[in-house]
């Protein structure tokens, strides 16, 4: 199937700086959830902004729905929602009206019970009647999502929708996106909280400097996380390691104090008993062991470390 | 066309409007009022009449100029910057609409409010001094290609503008200054000869003198150069916001 979101090689430069995106290419499939990591400044926003229309490409090309950004935008934007990262609203406003606003910029026929019904979702029913800026910060971000939501997009960008909300609202999110994913909604979301994108993705890419470097089903992300490290402190440092243990997978640290063996937690054996066996066989007096689990974090941040 | 976004946008403008009627309807009233007191009452007293008019009702149209041409230019200009200002132009420009649409929707609520205003005021004119309109469909053309004119220039002036003190500073600086030179409280005729030339270069003179025609058949230039002079300045209007909409002109990046 051909992909909902399709971007080949997008880039921009804004008018000073380095590219913002350096030439981007991507496939969102219908339906997915795709979060996208990456530290200040990766470009995440800029990346969505192009899609909405907010920002003009600089080249490449966007296709959402089959629908070219610039030359169809009307049919491709119609079927885009966007949740901005910072918090826009017009103050004076009550939540309904703003809320109704939307759905009419989007051309669509006024629909007072789906109004209702995402407002109640999303706990902000009581406040329909408030302006905007009687609410708190939190119930604003909700707002945003409301506007979002108001004409029944396809496919929804979520700009760190969880940024400096508690965990409350962020596991209500958490619930709505996936209400959504349910209803067929293909979701792009960014995130700086990786626990956030291991519990409601699909898919995770990492960008970073403008660069898509990796995209990869969640799963497949997961199971190297598989891979796991102990490290073993030795009593008496060495200069080299023994022949006899030369079939591990081990290293020395450059003192000699400590080993590391890196082994798989999915296997059937790991063989750290035969290990520690052999390391007595071998005269080593073991001081201490700890092991150590990479986490999503570790590949994130030794991706993007790599590329700088 | 996506007509339902552009109803969205006038209805939000109009409610903008409703929801602060003191700032949007009562004060130009009320400074109508004023202006009646001081120069009507206040001066009319000494000028018996201009050309066959008396001076009260001689400064109507002149007054109604003076509001509708303020209002529709901050109207308009408020109207565009306020989205820019608190970022809310996001939904805008993510949603199906073109620059045309976001245009009629903003420009429209600007000049039916000015509009407005204007009809309140000749209203509130109405119980001062007594009022005869000998072409009413020439000042209603007059009163709604001033009101279209002005808020297109309040929008391009609401799109270039890059804080609330440019913001306010045409208007300020230009338009008001205009209007009162343009001879709303006075004719041209009653001028020195060289302050007469100098007149004849405001743009303003020509729509006072065609507006005051409707009303009493008195003016400074001929009717035609009047529509000539507001029609120019229409395609002008039009034209800036065509080559802002071309190069996408502080609004994108
Ligand atoms: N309007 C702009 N004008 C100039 N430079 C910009 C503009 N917007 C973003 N940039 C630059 O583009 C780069 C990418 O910014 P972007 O906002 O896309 O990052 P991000 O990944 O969303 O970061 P964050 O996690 O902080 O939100 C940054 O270097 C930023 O300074
Ligand atoms: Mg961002």
């Amino acid at each position: 199937m051909a992909p909902i979101v399709d971007i080949k090689s997008l880039t921009k430069s804004y008018a000073k700086g380095p590219p913002a995106l350096n030439a981007v290419s991507l496939q969102i499939e219908k339906g997915e959830i795709l979060a996208l990591l990456g530290p200040n400044g990766a470009g995440k926003t800029t990346l969505i902004s192009i899609i909405c229309g907010i920002v003009t490409p600089s080249s490449g090309t966007v296709t959402v729905g089959g629908h070219d950004i610039l030359t169809d935008y009307r049919a491709a934007r119609s079927m885009i929602g966007l949740v901005p990262q910072e918090v826009m609203l017009e103050p004076f406003e009550t939540v309904i009206n703003t809320v109704t606003f939307t759905r009419g910029l989007f051309g669509k026929k006024p629909d007072p019970a789906l109004i209702e019904r995402i407002l109640k979702s999303l706990s902000l029913w009581d406040k329909r009647n408030s302006k905007v800026m009687a609410l708190s910060g939190g119930m604003k971000r909700r707002v945003l999502i409301a506007k979002a939501l108001s004409h029944e997009p396809s496919v929804l960008f979520l700009d760190e929708p969880t940024a400096g909300v508690d965990v409350e609202l962020r596991k209500d999110m958490w619930r709505v996106v996936d209400e959504l994913r349910e209803s067929g909604v293909t979701i792009i979301l960014t995130t700086h909280y990786i626990e956030e994108a291991e519990a409601i993705a699909d898919r995770i890419g990492v960008i970073s400097g403008g660069q898509i470097l990796l995209v990869e089903d969640k799963a497949t992300l997961m199971s190297r996380l598989g891979a796991k490290e102990m490290e073993i402190e030795l009593h008496d440092p060495i200069d080299a390691l023994p022949e006899s243990l030369a079939g591990y997978n081990l290293s020395r640290s450059d003192d000699g104090t400590t080993l590391s063996y890196v082994y798989d937690t999915q296997a059937g054996r790991t063989g750290i008993t035969r290990l520690l066996q052999d390391l007595s066989a071998a005269g080593l007096v073991v001081r201490d062991v700890q092991t150590r689990q990479s986490s999503l974090e570790d590949i994130f941040v030794g991706l993007v470390k790599e590329k700088t | 066309m996506n007509m339902r976004a552009i109803w969205a946008i006038y209805r939000y403008e109009m409610a903008r409007t409703l929801r602060t009627p003191t700032q949007s309807i009562i004060s130009p009233v009320i400074s109508t009022v004023l202006y009646f007191v001081v120069f009507g009452s206040a001066i009319g007293g000494r000028i018996e009449s201009v050309e066959g008019v008396s001076y009260g009702a001689f400064i109507v149209p002149g007054l109604v100029m003076l509001s509708i041409l303020t209002q529709s230019v901050s109207n308009a200009s408020f109207g565009i910057y306020f989205p820019k200002f608190i970022g809310t132009v996001y939904e805008l420009l993510s949603a199906p609409i073109s620059f045309v649409e976001i245009v009629i929707g903003y420009v429209g609520a600007a000049a039916t409010k000015a509009l407005a205003i204007g009809v309140i005021i000749l209203l509130t004119a109405g119980f001062f001094v007594d009022l005869q309109i000998a072409h009413p469909v020439w000042m209603v053309a007059f009163l709604v290609l001033t009101c279209i004119s002005f808020a297109l220039l309040g929008f391009i002036i609401g799109i270039v503008s890059g804080s609330f003190e440019q913001l306010q500073l045409v208007p300020l600086l230009v338009i008001t200054p205009l209007v009162f030179l343009g001879g709303s409280f006075y004719s041209v005729s009653m001028l020195p000869e060289a302050w007469q030339a100098v007149t004849y270069f405001n743009p303003v003179l020509y729509l006072i003198s065609g507006f005051r025609w409707s009303f009493y058949e008195v003016s400074d230039v001929s009717v035609m150069v009047s529509l000539i002079a507001i029609l120019f300045f229409l395609a002008a209007c039009l034209t800036v916001t065509w080559w802002i909409f071309k190069t996408g002109y502080k609004i994108k990046s």
